[in-house]
């Protein structure tokens, strides 16, 4: 045994230590581009892949923001993939296909022209792919993996079919020349359609996001973490890239869609992670949540651009592209956090966990900054970035359509729901992980995870605050990226008094998380300086009161889904379809009373189930061509020729 | 000179709200007394409880972690600072653009989630059951608060409360259906979100139908000192919010004087009674409802409030 670790060891170490090399590198190098000569566009052409055609790459604004938020959460991933890839069992199932993963993410980023964004883009999924199967003896991970496979090899074809559409009759690979080609309005309508299709079904927008849940979950934490932090923001990237860039000018409708899907998407990730009581899969849902903000603050942006606002376009692109770098620190952070969850009890099942607090601290504290943040509270970063897609939706009563007025205000609403359910969502992942007693053994024996972890984990909670008091720093280096896309900016933050934001330059609101911080700081400590001061200092610890019934087991407690019950009840019965029975047994029998609650994914049943259905039919039915005589080969054979013939007869 | 004249204004903003909480309370609860031909508490009672409390010792439940004992005072400065933050007497002090009206929501809201946190933290059933309950009626007053938010964004053009009080006390407001509906919304979350009849009950010790006060059972001493003042203040802070946006005479402006300002004072005194008064009349009027109705009451708030937004998305002078 100890002669296996000791051969792993080095290997995992090796693995991950070049992997924090290479990504700290990039992300040196790409920062450093960013900072010096934003405006500037890299672009090379190397004799790779296809013969005659080679491989393009380039670096702009854009792809450099990508690329930021790519090597950040690789080189904390790998940081953290030090000591938590110690646990692994099998780490020859993971160590091959983890810097393959990273690379292939890289180079979608990087790619400028459709064959090798396709090409990395498979690349990617595959290696994803893999690591989503490490742990394939589980059935659930084996059935998870099948239909990550499927729905990315749809996702792939959706973008095959739109750059196809892009690159028109004369067929052009280079994204140079689809930029030229001003495709025409049904073309243009067809691209963003299969492009939500297909970078919409990788990020997780509903009702393509029903394999994100099972995915996601089934890698390990570390692979989780980029899974849901790092590869959505790469098919986000996708998405901007060709509807915002390849596509020119949008139509008015464009951000109709765009918002409606993103504002659905939001609703019901957070009602599905709400419900769930698995910590990585509630993580999973809150991550389609997150996506349904990004995508609704891109509609905006669309329905701005489409109407000549360029400054409010500048801010709706804004808050996006900032809720995603938001969303890559917290939810890598929480699923970390998880990860050090499951090492340390071995459990992910949240009724199983409780009273951790006790026992990890230090995770326990990231996790609650993860948990603030990602619930939009200030002064920390979810918040800034929620603040500046509310002040976006403020701009658009300017908007001419009717369509849009009807629409953005409901939109409006839509996040501010998830907003609210974000939160219950989150005092109910860590309330019930981490506070309460403890509901199992394996929680009793628990010990803090190893330094790599915490040192990862501290670090994104760290990011967390800083992004939050200090929004200014970010909003202005994302400028380039709005300039070259929107042809406007925002405001210069960085020269505001105090270093306050402000939303657009005429405006008359202002957000000022540096001083939240600092009032929320001074206040607390007032407080407790007085209190320690004036009041008594008596303190006793008793038993908690249970009116009367001391020493409740803690199966009594709260659970996950008790603790969501108010709330399904409120939304499940129009989410979820969700309806509760109650058998209560006649009096004086024996039996306990018990309550059932029916619950369904009606995203699942509405799409999938019917697809299924007919692909099963459909194979019952052809299963009879495989026993046919020859006779009725040859007749089959022969109607397909004679089919074939009068098609190229009759073609113009 | 003038900033240090600014800044005294911004302290006797924040010092006003602290020591005005506990008095608008023991207000409130003598006029309900005296409502139903009861003698009521001294008007002072309020402050005496809650010297009682500082000094009695604090008796921790066995299984209490550090974050139950942290959250008082983090309740305590969020609502403080928010409170601090709304415009009372007089509007645009000195820092009153740190935060505009979605940061106050958004600083009860993080106050709200460690109450619930801490609520949790025993591992008792009746701070899971208090937890739980908050957090559904905060998922729809939550939502509900903003869209009155973005109304009264888009018919004074900002977020910043300070703008906001300043337009609604210009002429050019005028009579609009949004802000009607918008003022019927904000009382509705008012009411549930200071736990208030008929949402829930602050007098009440009947363990199933208690949301706020299940979840801060296990308190005790100081530490509810805190929380209870926290509570007062985010009382003073909806009374002053209501009272800032739609009663917004006599609210001293940017750069008054001291005349001015003592005249806001006295405006902001005056609007405090009658509001409470209000206040009193109302939850002896009316019954408190099953929770499960709740969501039906807010889910009203809700509606009422997105319907004033759409409206002024329709048209800016509805």
């Amino acid at each position: 045994m100890a002669a296996v670790v000791g051969r792993r060891a080095p290997a995992t170490s090796l693995v991950y230590g070049a992997a924090l090399a290479i990504s700290a590198a990039l992300l040196a190098i790409v920062a450093g581009h960013l900072a010096d000569n934003p405006g500037v566009v890299s672009a090379v052409a190397l004799p790779l892949g296809l013969p005659w055609t080679g491989a393009r790459f380039r670096l702009d604004s854009l792809s450099a923001f990508f690329l930021v938020v790519v090597n950040l959460g690789g080189a904390v991933t790998s940081l953290y993939g030090l000591g938590y890839g110690r646990h692994e069992s099998q780490p020859h199932r993971v160590l091959p296909f983890y810097p393959a993963f990273l690379a292939g993410m890289n180079l979608v980023v990087l790619a400028d022209d459709a064959f090798s964004f396709l090409l990395s883009w498979e690349f990617m999924s595959l290696a994803s792919w893999a690591l989503v199967m490490a742990h394939h003896r589980d059935e659930a991970n084996r059935r998870a993996g099948y239909i990550y496979l499927v729905m990315a090899s749809f996702g792939t074809l959706a973008l095959l079919l739109a750059f196809g559409l892009l690159a028109g009759p004369a067929g052009t690979y280079a994204f140079d020349a689809m930029r030229a080609a001003h495709p025409g309005l049904l073309a243009a309508g067809a691209v963003l359609a299969l492009m939500l299709l297909g970078a919409g079904s990788k990020a997780g927008l509903v009702p393509l996001h029903a394999w994100l849940p099972l995915a996601h979950p089934a890698a390990p934490s570390h692979v989780s973490a980029l899974m849901s932090g790092i590869m959505t923001k790469v098919a986000i990237y996708g998405f901007i890239r060709v509807v915002f860039d390849l596509l020119g000018e949008p139509a008015w409708w464009s951000g109709v869609v765009v918002l409606l899907i993103g504002g659905a998407t939001a609703v019901l990730g957070i009602l599905h992670a709400l419900m769930e009581k698995d910590l990585k899969r509630l993580l999973a849902y809150s991550t389609i949540e997150n996506i349904g903000v990004v995508f609704a603050s891109l509609g905006l942006a669309l329905a701005f651009k489409a109407n000549a606002m360029p400054s409010a376009a500048a801010l709706a692109f804004t808050a996006a592209l900032f809720h995603v770098l938001n969303h890559s620190f917290f939810k890598s952070l929480l699923f970390f956090g998880a990860g050090a969850v499951l090492s340390a009890t071995g459990e992910r099942d949240m009724e199983r966990l409780g009273g951790l607090i006790h026992r990890l601290p230090v995770t326990s504290f990231v996790f609650l900054v993860g948990c603030v943040s990602i619930s939009a509270l200030p002064p920390f970063n979810g918040f800034a970035s929620e603040w500046l897609v509310f002040q976006a939706i403020l701009q658009s009563p300017e908007l001419p359509q009717w369509g849009l007025k009807v629409i953005v205000p409901a939109v409006g609403g839509m996040l501010a729901l998830a907003a609210a359910l974000a939160a219950a969502c989150f005092v109910k992942a860590f309330g019930i992980t981490f506070l309460g007693r403890a509901r199992s053994t394996a929680v009793e024996r628990a010990h803090e995870v190893d330094r790599w972890s915490l040192a990862a984990m501290a670090m994104l909670a760290v990011f967390c605050l800083l992004a939050g008091i200090l929004p200014g720093f970010v909003i202005d280096s994302l400028s380039p990226v709005t300039l070259s896309l929107i042809g406007d900016r925002m405001p210069v933050q960085t020269a505001q008094p105090w270093l306050s934001i402000v939303p657009i330059a005429e405006s008359r609101s202002s957000y000022n998380g540096l001083l939240v911080f600092v009032f929320i700081t001074i206040s607390a400590s007032l407080a407790a300086f007085f209190i320690h001061r004036f009041a008594s200092h008596a303190l006793r610890r008793g038993p908690a009161w249970g009116c009367g019934f001391a020493d409740a087991v803690p199966s009594a407690q709260y659970t996950a889904v008790s603790f969501a019950q108010p709330i399904r009840r409120v939304f499940g019965s129009f989410a979820f379809r969700a309806r509760e029975t109650v058998e209560m047994p006649a009096p004086g029998a024996l039996e306990p009373a018990r309550l059932k609650v029916d619950f369904h994914d009606v995203a699942w049943e509405t799409f999938y189930q019917p697809i299924t259905g007919a692909i099963d039919f459909a194979t019952d039915r052809l299963n009879h061509l495989q026993f046919l005589t020859i006779r009725r080969y040859l007749t089959l054979v022969f109607l397909y020729l004679v089919i074939l013939l009068l098609v190229l007869a009759l073609w113009p | 000179m003038a900033v240090i004249f600014e800044l005294a204004v911004q302290g006797a903003q924040m010092l006003l709200v602290l020591l005005l909480a506990p008095l608008l309370i023991g207000f409130v609860r003598k006029v309900k007394a005296r409502l139903v031909r009861r003698q009521g508490p001294l008007l002072i009672q309020p402050y005496r409880d809650l010297i009682r409390l500082m000094r009695k010792e604090v008796v921790l439940a066995d299984n209490a972690s550090w974050l139950f004992r942290v959250t008082p005072y983090l309740i305590f400065a969020a609502t403080w600072v928010a409170a601090a933050l709304v415009p009372t007497f007089a509007a645009g002090l000195q820092f009153s653009w740190t935060a505009d009206l979605i940061v106050i929501v958004a600083l009860l809201g993080s106050a709200r989630f460690f109450q619930a946190l801490a609520g949790m933290d025993v591992g008792t059933s009746f701070g899971g059951i208090g937890a739980s309950r908050e957090v559904m009626i905060a998922s729809l007053a939550e939502p509900a608060m903003l869209l009155i938010v973005f109304s009264l964004a888009l018919v004074a053009g900002a977020t910043q409360l300070s703008t906001v009080a300043a337009f609604m006390g210009s002429p050019e407001v005028g009579l609009r259906v949004s802000l009607g509906m918008s003022l019927i919304a904000l009382v509705m979350v008012a009411i549930a979100e200071n736990a208030r009849i008929p949402v829930d009950n602050p007098a009440t010790h009947l363990e199933l139908t208690m949301v706020h006060e299940a979840m801060i059972l296990e308190y005790s001493g100081r530490h509810l000192a805190m929380i209870e003042l926290a509570t007062f203040l985010k009382l003073v802070l909806y009374v002053s919010l209501i009272s800032c946006v739609f009663l917004p005479w006599g609210l001293a402006h940017a750069g008054a004087g001291p005349k001015a300002l003592a005249l806001g004072a006295a405006a902001y005194l005056v609007k405090l009674a009658v509001l409470a008064v209000l206040l009193a009349v109302f939850e002896t009027a009316v019954a408190k409802m099953r929770v499960f109705r709740v969501p039906d009451f807010l889910g009203a708030a809700l509606m009422l409030a997105l319907l004033g937004t759409l409206l002024l998305f329709v048209s800016r002078s509805l």
